[in-house]
């Protein structure tokens, strides 16, 4: 569909007409991503993450709602129907590989998107309740993915989902009967594989709609921008179509060929061997793993124990598994806080010469716990796991505001035009 | 709206106190029944009769010579049955005074001395501890070895080493005769 000016051809053809005077859906679309919708002429190739993501949710819940028409949520039966998928449905490997691999390249658009955000303070005034709705939905597509991941009913399947579930037995008191009543039993079973598969349909559609208020709320105020200054007037935007639609479906195109590269030529690169062996409660594969964009998470979980620094303050009131979990979780709501934790003005990394040392050591922190999620809690990455996380919480919580006050920012030009005609330095 | 408008917007600032009564408490009284409402729905995921049926297992312990363990499944739950030797029932009565993260006695643990029955899932996040088989590993205390997060369990299941925080349970059972046990 071509969105252009109302005054354009498209808009005077006689059933456009018809249905934008009763619904003016035409012209709302042409101001969401439209010609009616100006963008900052100087968003660069960072920008492309966020239809990219879209892009990722669409073939998510498309490869989805078709593979739905072929499994069978049971326990006898899940394994084998999945099987039959990718033997005997008609081109449904390809769906399936589809679906695995898209959840990858979802949480792949998704973190570079967050951490463009983070680079130019993109979560800063006016955005806020922009970039919490950005928080949302990355816990919501967290918890979509981790139910999604146990409906093959493999060894990883049963035993993630056994492990993570139990991570709520840490809450005192209610613990115990709270992981009953998420189970529907003493042992993750069938009541909770029915459960995972009810919810894990659901919350794409929630997902959804969290994206709707977000791109609601992006324009409100309009895009950030390199340079994080406020769109001064017309001379600093372009339209919306077809700038920046081209410019998104090229980098489409080429996140296209290299998520085809993975789905054609190693489709199980990112997923585990274990997970093709049925689950079997009584044998716990020896090494258990979560899928790769939740090492970070599962990293700052297993760094609280008895003995780590960060865990003597609270070890009066709670125990280290508690701590781990509430951590956890931490780490991921903390983000939400972000545009109160970070006190400087200036909103782009490019006028901040010590932030942006900073974002890239918290970049660095970020890759580091991935890493040692990824490996058995022994010898040096216990260690390495008790750093990162402490530092995961110090850039948060310490680096953030201090540096905010402290820091002497570059001179932030006057406009976005005035970066490109004025040089600044 | 404007069209059917029949207040007059006046009167409605002069009235508030009755109004506002009314409804706060019409949509107090709604709230708490909506969410009452909601009970019927959270409870039908809690485990389903068919699933508290399966509630109690029976074992014949004759064939399970000294030294060895078997596995066996109560509600979906592995149960580890080992029959002690006198050296692992030695070694569990002596750590009664050790430095355990949970303390208990092992004869608390027991009905009978040889025979350890416990609950086989770890207290961390609930993987099956290695050491029931020959060749496993049993930790460095000699009874069982969680894999995942490295939990030591010694001869009595107490938690001795890393994360786990409890003790392997022991579920209810019974003697009902020399060689039966009725869990649950």
């Amino acid at each position: 569909m071509s969105e252009q000016q109302p005054t354009s051809k498209f808009m005077q053809n006689g059933v456009v007409k018809w249905i934008e005077h009763r619904m003016p859906i035409f012209s709302f679309i042409d101001h969401s991503v439209g010609s009616g919708y100006p963008a900052p002429k100087n968003l660069n190739y960072w920008w492309n993450f966020g239809s990219l993501a879209g892009l990722a949710l669409i073939i998510m819940i498309v490869s989805g709602i078709v593979l739905v028409m072929h499994y069978t949520p049971h326990t006898t039966l899940a394994f084998n129907s999945v099987e039959r998928i990718m033997r005997d449905v008609n081109g449904g490997w390809l769906i399936r590989y589809l679906h695995m691999n898209g959840a990858s390249f979802f949480f792949i658009a998704v973190y570079i998107h967050i951490f463009r955000g983070l680079y130019f303070g993109s979560y800063k005034y006016p955005r806020e309740l922009l970039w919490i709705i950005g928080v949302l939905i990355l816990l919501a597509m967290m918890a979509t993915a981790f139910m999604g991941y146990v409906l093959p009913w493999g060894q990883m399947s049963y035993w993630g989902a056994t492990v993570i579930t139990n991570l709520f037995s840490a809450i005192p008191v209610v613990g115990e009967s709270l992981v009953t009543l998420l189970w529907g039993g003493f042992v993750v079973d069938n009541p909770t594989l029915n459960r995972f598969f009810s919810l894990h349909y659901l919350l794409p559609f929630v997902i959804l709609g969290l994206v709707i208020m977000h791109i609601w709320a992006l324009h409100t105020f309009g895009s950030n921008n390199p340079t994080g200054v406020d769109v001064k007037g017309p001379q600093d935007t372009i339209p919306f179509h077809p700038y920046f639609t081209i410019k998104d479906l090229y980098g489409m195109g080429v996140f296209m060929l290299i998520f085809l590269f993975f789905v054609f030529f190693a489709p199980n690169y990112f997923g585990e061997a274990d997970n093709y062996i049925p689950a079997d409660s009584l044998a716990t594969p020896p090494h258990i793993v979560p899928e790769w964009y939740f090492l970070p998470s599962y990293a700052i979980l297993r760094a609280f124990t008895n003995e780590f620094i960060l865990y003597w303050p609270v070890s009066w009131l709670m125990t280290a598994k508690l701590a781990g979990v509430i951590a956890m979780f931490g780490s991921i709501i903390l983000l939400a806080l972000i545009p109160w934790l970070d006190t400087s003005k200036v909103r782009s990394a490019r006028y901040r010469p010590v932030y942006k040392w900073f974002f890239w050591i918290f970049v660095l922190d970020w890759i580091v716990l991935g890493m040692v999620g990824a490996h058995p809690a022994e010898g040096i990455w216990v260690v390495l796991g008790q750093v990162a996380t402490t530092y995961y919480f110090a850039h948060l919580l310490v680096i953030l505001p201090i540096l905010g006050v402290l820091e002497r920012p570059l001179a932030t030009p006057e406009s976005i035009s005035a970066s490109v005609t004025q040089p600044a330095e | 709206m404007s069209d059917t408008a029949s207040t007059p917007p006046s009167a409605e600032i002069d009235e508030q106190t009755r109004r506002d009564f009314l409804l706060v408490s019409t949509a107090t009284v709604g709230a708490v029944g909506t969410a009452l409402s909601l009970w019927p729905f959270v409870n039908s995921l809690n485990p389903a009769a068919d699933t508290l049926a399966l509630a109690t297992t029976e074992v014949n312990l004759a064939p399970i010579a000294e030294g060895q363990s078997i596995t066996v499944v109560w509600q979906g739950k592995p149960v580890f049955i080992r029959h002690r030797t006198k050296a692992e029932i030695e070694q569990a009565k002596a750590d009664d005074s050790a430095a355990l993260p949970d303390p208990a006695k092992d004869a608390d643990r027991v009905i009978k001395p040889d025979w350890l029955v416990m609950v086989g899932v770890c207290t961390h996040l609930g993987c099956i501890p290695l050491g029931q088989k020959e060749g496993e590993p049993k930790g460095d205390f000699g009874g069982w070895f969680c894999p995942c997060h490295g939990s030591h369990y010694d001869t009595s299941g107490r938690i001795r080493k890393g994360p786990a925080p409890l003790n392997l349970p022991v579920p209810t059972y019974e003697f009902q005769s020399d060689t039966q046990v009725k869990i649950g």
